[in-house]
């Protein structure tokens, strides 16, 4: 047994576990955070997809003890969107949502976290960069489609709150200017 | 239900974290004062609570939303106020089976009944509270008013009134014409906590003092246990108990999943591999083709093929056996207490885990309750009660509560296959090229026979609802022949309707090729004619595959040709009573087929929630298009190659087709639809595949 302290969801965790546990059965077993799933235990499937340091990674091949000290997000911790504050939903869980994706929805999660990963380095990809980042995580549904579509509506989405934003801190910038003149 | 029992029903509520989606079911007999049940389906209380009992399990298919749409459609519900309760296994629903595309089919009248006669006892409610006429007072969104006063009650309000009047037994029915909720795009009610991960299915429950437990089982079918060594397994941290269940596997129990499997790992068991250790698949495909010459049972029959004469073609086709796979291994928990035991299941059959546990570990059935969780996908591998009774036996043999988790090479090698089959065809044309007489001879093991259920007249009784006529040749016979194997079966998504299907539609297309033909037409002209084809207890009518089939090629511009190296194939069958036509558009890339774009039409009757049904043809289209590319299950040594998704590969995104959905639209009752898109994929990409390169393929997969 090992003592392995990591961060998941912004909280430090001390676990006792074998070292070469792993993370998924950390996550699942020891601290309860049932939203990372287990579909091959080969790295072959992506169910149980979380971020360390803000990658994606499959807990299921990732010994706990190759996360010590670094921050792990699972889908219980992924942060809610600008103006979804009351929802509590990230953008991509909106998305899924609106574009009806989840079927059975074991898999779902995993497919949340791969795209949250992919919207993080490329917020409005294409067709081919969504294959390339979502090829990795299977679904028995075939909800594959609407998982396509509904990225691209989070990245719409999200396009249009950024410029939303930006709009509203114009308005306020021009009423502080108003006020000036 | 008495106030300990909401107390627990809430409670359990918590524990499932669903949300809208709450709790188990509590048998009740609506007895609690001020509530409204006047059936099993729906209570109505006093807070203005309208819950609707779900007795049907969710595994993707939307029977959460769907049923419940039924009946709130006839109580004249507000949408927005209806929380959903899942039922356990119980004696008040009937056969609570989820399988055979059949949970909108069998429940559509009983829903639709329960809520209109609700909806008339709350009518005659207002009616008497107000000393008005009954037929001055109108349900609406979950009120009855009164318009000549503009007086208006809650449901909530009018439960108790409502409780006390004779429950009717012969009650209007809305016409589809007036549905405000049926027909609808209404979100998935399960949608929120599934993107959450939130929603508890089966793996995700958990309770206080459960250990995990995972099973070395036999590797060889039909084996057993000589004998096995504990020792280096209890070494494993926290493995608390290895021992015996059944004859067939040694069960080890930890702490946690993975303790558990570390332990199994370096578990010693000694097998006695049992009669089948030299049974190859190669084997079983030769015992099938040899079957084929023995006596077969009629499925369907008219005219006389033999005694037509012309030009005649004949061919073979043959499948593999093929795994359901779910993304959430199998996995049962169980807490067996002496004179008790309660599971949490995901299973499609709550009743029939309930009487195998009992069985299995000495209950009356009554003493075992079974809550059903939600599922990580079926398909039809959980229609077996395998993994309930494993874990009622491990927490029987621990005195404790257990989750067995089974990994996904268990699920791949001790699976229950989809049969593997052979068919002979062959017709005889006429003049035109047309058949004037077909035969299509099926021989495959049956599913239910080897369960030993009845299959009277030697005919496995799935046939009825898979293998029926599509055309109406005059001189028409299907037959069945049944085989037998060692090969644990199952019912996968659609049965033998993807074997009947692949054959039938794969044949035709060689008949129009023959006659030199458009594949299309060929069909149209095969369904010109309005026929009646009575196949059991169906009549399968040619004037509703003919729409679809017309339709389809509409959709995808059959007549207009294709950029260069794009070829399209065609396929359409019947089956659990709904009819469906697909195109499928390929490109051919180093003698592999890539598919682009299929085109899906299917009459279902009456549509309850459009956007379930086109995730139900999607997803039937990427499964189907997985069977006929890759899925096959090989046994070597009396074992199973095939282990995970690198040797038996479910499609990927990169594969998968942009695919149309179709509902021609219908007032008949609605019948299947989580089947019937499986069964045209195979022979609509093969006679794609045809098109582009003039070869025939006669056994699945195609990337063999």
């Amino acid at each position: 047994m090992a003592d392995i302290t990591l961060r998941v969801n912004g909280s430090e965790k001390k676990v006792s576990v074998l070292p070469e546990t792993p993370l998924l059965w950390v996550l699942r077993d020891t601290l309860e955070l049932t939203g990372t799933k287990f579909g091959c235990g080969a790295g072959l499937c992506g169910a149980c997809t979380v971020h360390v340091d803000g990658s994606p990674v499959r807990t299921c091949s990732t010994p706990v003890s190759r996360v010590a000290g670094k921050s792990v997000t699972t889908i219980e911790g992924l942060p809610a969107s600008d103006g979804l504050a009351a929802s509590q939903l990230h953008i991509l869980q909106a998305a899924w949502i609106a574009e009806e994706v989840p079927q059975c929805g074991y898999c779902q999660t995993g497919q949340i976290m791969s795209a949250a990963a992919l919207l993080q380095k490329t917020p409005h990809p294409t067709d081919e960069q969504i294959t390339q980042a979502m090829n990795g995580n299977l679904c028995r549904c075939g909800t594959y489609e609407r998982i396509r579509k509904a990225i691209h509506w989070a990245a719409d989405a999200a396009n249009n709150a950024r410029r939303e934003i930006a709009r509203s801190r114009y308005q306020d910038d021009e009423h502080a200017n108003g006020g000036a003149r | 239900m008495s106030p300990l029992s909401r107390r627990e029903f809430v409670a359990a509520g918590v524990a499932a974290g669903a949300g809208l989606v709450i709790g188990f079911y509590l048998p009740h007999g609506g007895s609690e004062r001020e509530s409204f049940s006047p059936n099993a389906y729906l209570r109505i209380t006093p807070d203005n609570k309208v819950t609707i009992v779900v007795a049907r399990s969710e595994m993707g298919q939307g029977v959460r939303t769907a049923l419940p749409m039924i009946l709130a459609e006839e109580l004249e519900a507000d949408w927005k106020q209806i929380e959903i309760e899942q039922a356990g296994a119980s004696t008040l629903f009937g056969d609570q089976t989820t399988g055979g595309s059949a949970s909108i089919r069998t429940t559509w009248d009983p829903m639709r009944k329960a809520g209109a006669a609700a909806r008339e006892m709350l009518i005659s409610a207002a009616a008497l509270a107000w000393g008005v006429p009954r037929s001055s007072c109108t349900a609406e969104s979950g009120h009855i008013k009164h318009a000549a006063s503009g007086r208006s009650l809650s449901y909530g309000e009018l439960a108790g009134r409502a409780a006390a009047l004779p429950i009717p037994t012969d009650v209007p029915l809305k016409q589809s014409k007036d549905y405000k909720i049926v027909g609808q795009r209404l979100p998935r009610v399960d949608s929120p906590a599934k993107v959450k991960g939130e929603a508890v299915f089966g793996i995700d429950f958990r309770m206080p003092g459960m250990k995990f437990a995972v099973l070395s089982r036999c590797p060889t079918i039909g084996g057993k246990v000589s004998s096995f060594d504990d020792k280096e397994a209890k070494k494993i941290s926290s493995v608390s108990y290895v021992g015996k269940i059944g004859d067939s596997a040694v069960a080890v129990v930890a702490d946690s999943v993975w303790s558990a499997m570390e332990g199994r790992r370096v578990l010693n068991v000694a097998w006695d591999d049992g009669p089948n250790k030299d049974l190859t698949t190669a084997a079983v495909m030769a015992s099938l083709k040899q079957a084929a010459s023995g006596k077969g049972a009629s499925l369907y029959s008219a005219g006389d093929p033999a005694k037509v004469s012309g030009r005649k073609i004949s061919a073979e086709y043959n499948l593999p056996f093929m795994a359901h796979a779910p993304m959430e291994p199998g996995n049962c928990t169980a807490n067996y207490q002496g004179s008790k035991c309660e599971l949490w299941a995901p299973t499609q059959v709550p009743q029939d885990c309930r009487d195998a546990v009992a069985a299995a570990v000495g209950l009356d059935p009554d003493q075992v309750k079974v809550n059903v969780t939600l599922m990580g996908g079926g398909f039809g591998r959980r229609l077996e009660h395998d993994y309930a009774v494993e874990a009622a036996l491990v927490s029987k043999a621990i005195n404790a509560p257990v989750k067995v988790i089974w990994t996904r090479e268990d699920d791949m090698r001790f699976s229950t296959y989809r049969p593997a089959s052979f068919h002979q065809l062959s017709a005889t044309l006429d003049g035109a090229g047309f058949p004037v007489a077909l035969t299509h001879r099926i021989v495959a093991p049956s599913i239910s026979g080897q369960k030993g259920q009845p299959t009277p007249g030697n005919v496995d009784p799935d046939m009825p609802d898979e293998a029926g006529p599509v055309y109406g040749i005059p001189n028409y016979s299907i037959e069945y022949v049944m085989a037998q194997t060692p090969v644990p079966l199952g019912w996968m998504r659609s049965v033998y309707a993807l074997q009947a299907a692949f054959a039938l539609e794969s044949f035709v297309d060689e008949l129009a090729a023959a006659a030199g033909k458009d594949p299309l037409q060929y069909r149209l002209h095969l369904l010109a004619k309005d026929q009646d084809l009575q196949y059991f207890t169906t009549t399968w009518k040619t004037a509703r595959m003919r729409g679809v089939l017309q339709l389809a090629a509409e959709k995808a511009e059959w007549g207009k040709p294709l950029p260069a190296g794009s070829y399209r194939g065609v396929a359409c069958f019947a089956c659990f009573a709904s009819y469906m036509a697909e195109v499928v558009e390929i490109s051919m890339e180093k003698d592999e087929p890539r598919v682009h774009r299929v085109v899906a039409v299917v009459d279902c009757g009456q549509v309850v929630n459009p956007s379930i049904l086109e995730q139900q043809i999607q997803g039937g289209i990427v499964f189907g298009l997985a069977n006929a590319l890759r899925a096959k299950i090989t046994i070597e040594k009396g074992r199973v190659v095939q282990g995970n998704f690198d040797d038996y590969a479910p499609l990927r995104m990169d594969e998968t087709p942009a695919v149309e959905v179709y509902a021609v639209p219908s007032a008949e009752a609605p019948s299947g639809i989580g089947e019937p898109s499986v069964p045209p994929v195979a022979p609509a990409l093969c006679n794609a595949i045809y098109a582009a390169t003039k070869k025939r393929i006669r056994a699945l997969p195609i990337l063999s």
